[in-house]
């Protein structure tokens, strides 16, 4: 009979748990197995990704592999499922795809020919390697590269050669601009917070309108407002240049000044509510109480008023961190070359090459940075009292 | 009151079922989505293709925009059922999803045959549709004499001071660098399909970097231009002769060196309105309708009767102009195909260092 309420109880709350699982188990499931793991060699390649796996990789493979491959190319039916193939292939080596094009159409015609004679391509050992390479359906070569390593021909953990992947810089810089956001946020939204919780009537209103307003607009539109203020001819540097403060334009805009600016303006609201609403609960006697005890005013805020409105301000510095490192328009918009972040790069491997299996990877990391942080923010945020 | 419990119980899933039945289902059938790279471009088919197709039809017809990726195509066909029909797609998504069978074969009697289309723009899975080049443009209003006349002049920035604009991307970025440190049009393909030739356009991509400003949307450039953020920039063409109709502006192309390309209407796999979609592209793609886009967005036309139907005072403004074809090259899409990840993903690193 006790069993009964939790039943209901489980029942009302079971369009939450669906939501969960559609919304958020399962896509997170699905990043995570797209990041290490891509069938697509295996299931339409299975006897050729079984023999090769023989192979030594110095010579060309033998006649069983090569045949072994023909056979398999010849008992595909689904041409998209080759796609992926052929995509995941010219990912490891350029050049698969025309080569891959090429000899489909030819063992269509001729599934005896010698796969040289069709293009002499496969003479070469390194396309053989792509496909061993790529023969297991799990991997961890999407996750190596999304730190810019690689595994060598014998196996072995090695960085990439220099110049042909940025991701860990990438990566790093997003990690640095977060945290500039994050601070730029911290040093205009506690004094404003503060300001605001200290205030009463229309002056409230106003600074907190202040503060909502630009989060009831899009963020694109925000964004492309400041391209008005901070480009060359914009009304900032035509303002400094009319009062004769500055002779030439500012260099304002494409580069990491206006990304920061930017990125402070849209984000501020989220630093400044939090301390707010933590603010409001402080009794507003408590400063005036220090005083009479005969603390400085700097003091009393310093003792008093900062660690009560700690909370506040990490969870906005959190809420800030977090909401940045996934940045997209505005340092596309606003950014230069080397102001872009790693959404950037997620977005080219998503959209652009339709190599998911990189995106995911990219987005992993971005998700394993989130969580460490939010075990942080746990750890700091709990109470003294509970503290172990 | 155990009775009256299993019955609440059960109308609360039956309720939770039909919730998600419903969101399971699809709203009916859906009209034929015409997809292209919206802007004034798009404002111009839909005047001149998508409302009379609608008329004849007599049914509505649906466009939307999108901004090129051949991955959203990929996943919208992936995922089975897509909700665009004919689309607009540059040749290096043309390629890769017809090899990927994403793509419909089109029924090519309806479209006249493939004799009656350039080369480029006919293929088993696309019909071309327009022909664009990339292009350096500048404000004849601000630089006037000396002016920038090939891709030496737009590296040369002593003789012409000041920041370039160009497309953010590997694409086009080292064709022009190559052409810049003096390989002739011809050959830049071969010279970039060598490791050496690849080593030479970065090195050369090098030495301009600190005077670049790269854009992503083709919109960005013409407002860079207009604020004098940058001297020059690459442009596609037809927004340069749009902005002077539309704006009054004074930019000038220069056609020596441009890379032009053929934008294709494909059907998606698997598409639900796919002949009808077979029925517009006919309709868009006829000469007496094609020919009348030039008018109104100066992109050159694959379709060798309508070019030929173009109004004269409008033939100098398009790639395909003979005197503006002979002096500039087409994308090498086959190099594209096979090189675009590797050579993005190090143009990604250059450009992040």
């Amino acid at each position: 009979m006790s069993r009964a309420p939790q039943l209901k109880a489980l029942v009302l709350i079971a369009p939450l748990l669906v939501f969960l699982g559609m919304f958020f188990v399962w896509p997170l499931i699905t990043v995570i197995s797209q990041a290490i793991s891509d069938p697509a060699i295996s299931r339409v390649l299975p006897h050729t990704a079984s023999a090769i796996s023989g192979w030594n990789g110095k010579d060309l493979p033998s006649d069983e592999v090569q045949a072994a491959f023909r056979a398999d190319i010849a008992a595909n039916t689904d041409e998209m499922a080759m796609g992926d193939v052929t995509r995941r292939l010219n990912a490891s080596k350029s050049g698969f795809r025309s080569l891959m094009g090429k000899t489909v159409t030819a063992l269509k015609e001729t599934p005896e020919i010698p796969l040289v004679e069709i293009d002499k391509r496969w003479g070469d050992t390194a396309y053989w390697l792509a496909i061993r390479e790529n023969a297991s359906p799990y991997t961890d070569a999407y996750l190596l590269a999304s730190i810019d390593m690689e595994r060598g021909a014998d196996g072995a953990i090695k960085a990439m050669p220099e110049g042909s992947s940025a991701n860990a810089a990438i990566i790093l810089r997003t990690l640095w601009t977060s945290a500039l956001v994050t601070l730029c946020c911290l040093l205009i939204g506690l004094p404003y917070a503060m300001v605001t919780a200290s205030v009463t009537g229309w002056k409230r209103a106003l600074l907190l309108g202040a503060v909502l307003l630009p989060l009831w607009t899009s963020l694109l539109v925000r964004t492309a407002a400041w391209m008005i203020l901070l480009q060359e001819n914009g009304l900032i540097n035509q303002a400094l240049m009319g009062l004769g403060l500055t002779n030439g334009p500012l260099a304002l805009i494409y580069n990491r000044f206006g990304v920061v600016l930017a990125m402070t303006h849209v984000l501020l609201p989220f630093m400044v509510l939090p301390i707010y609403s933590v603010l409001l609960t402080v009794p507003g006697n408590l400063m005036g109480a220090a005083a009479s005890l005969g603390a400085h005013p700097v003091r009393a805020f310093l003792r008093v008023l900062l660690p009560l409105s700690l909370r506040g301000v990490i969870s906005g510095m959190l809420l800030v961190f977090m909401s940045a490192i996934g940045y997209y328009i505005t340092p596309a918009l606003i950014g230069g070359a080397t102001d872009q972040m790693i959404s950037s790069v997620i977005a080219f491997y998503a959209t652009g090459s339709a190599n998911w299996s990189m995106a995911a990877a990219l987005g992993l990391i971005l998700l394993v940075l989130t969580l460490v942080l939010y075990a942080l923010y746990n750890r700091l945020s709990r109470e003294p009292g509970q503290a172990r | 009151m155990t009775k009256y419990k299993t019955a609440w119980y059960r109308n609360a899933l039956a309720a939770g079922a039909a919730v998600l039945a419903l969101s399971a289902t699809t709203a009916g059938a859906r009209d034929l989505t015409v997809v292209s790279f919206g802007g004034t471009f798009q404002d111009a088919q839909r005047e001149l293709f998508f409302k009379p197709f609608s008329e004849k039809i007599g049914k509505p017809v649906l466009d939307e925009a999108w901004e090129g990726g051949y991955g959203v195509l990929q996943s919208k066909v992936k995922a089975g059922q897509p909700n665009w029909d004919v689309v607009q797609v540059e040749a290096e998504e043309l390629a890769l999803g017809c090899t990927d069978g994403i793509y419909e074969k089109l029924d090519w009697e309806k479209l006249g045959g493939k004799d009656s289309y350039i080369d480029s723009g006919a293929s088993d899975c696309g019909a071309g549709h327009i022909v664009w080049s990339v292009a350096i443009s500048y404000d004849g209003n601000k630089m006037t004499g000396d002016v920038p006349q090939s891709w030496a002049d737009f590296w040369d920035v002593k003789k012409f001071p000041g920041k370039r604009g160009m497309r953010k991307g590997a694409k086009y970025s080292l064709e022009f660098a190559l052409m810049a440190d003096g390989v002739p049009a011809n050959e830049v393909y071969d010279v970039l399909s060598t490791p050496e030739g690849v080593d030479r356009a970065f090195k050369k991509l090098d030495e301009l970097r600190p005077n670049l400003i790269w854009w992503e949307a083709g919109a960005q450039p013409l407002s860079m231009l207009q604020t004098g953020d940058v001297v020059m920039s690459t442009v596609y063409n037809g927004r340069i002769t749009g902005l002077n109709k539309t704006e009054g502006t004074n930019m000038k192309l220069v056609w020596n060196q441009s890379i032009y390309a053929v934008d294709s209407w494909v059907i998606l796999k698997g598409a639900e309105n796919k002949d009808e979609g077979m029925d517009f592209i006919a309709f868009a793609n006829a000469p007496e309708n094609l020919s009348k886009l030039p008018a109104h967005v100066a992109y050159g036309l694959p379709v060798k009767a309508a070019a030929e139907m173009v109004d004269a005072q409008y033939a100098p403004d398009l790639p395909t102009y003979a005197d503006n074809l002979a002096v500039s090259i087409p994308l090498n899409v086959d190099f594209w195909v096979d090189n675009s990840e590797e050579l993005t993903e190090r143009f990604n690193a250059w450009i992040a260092q």
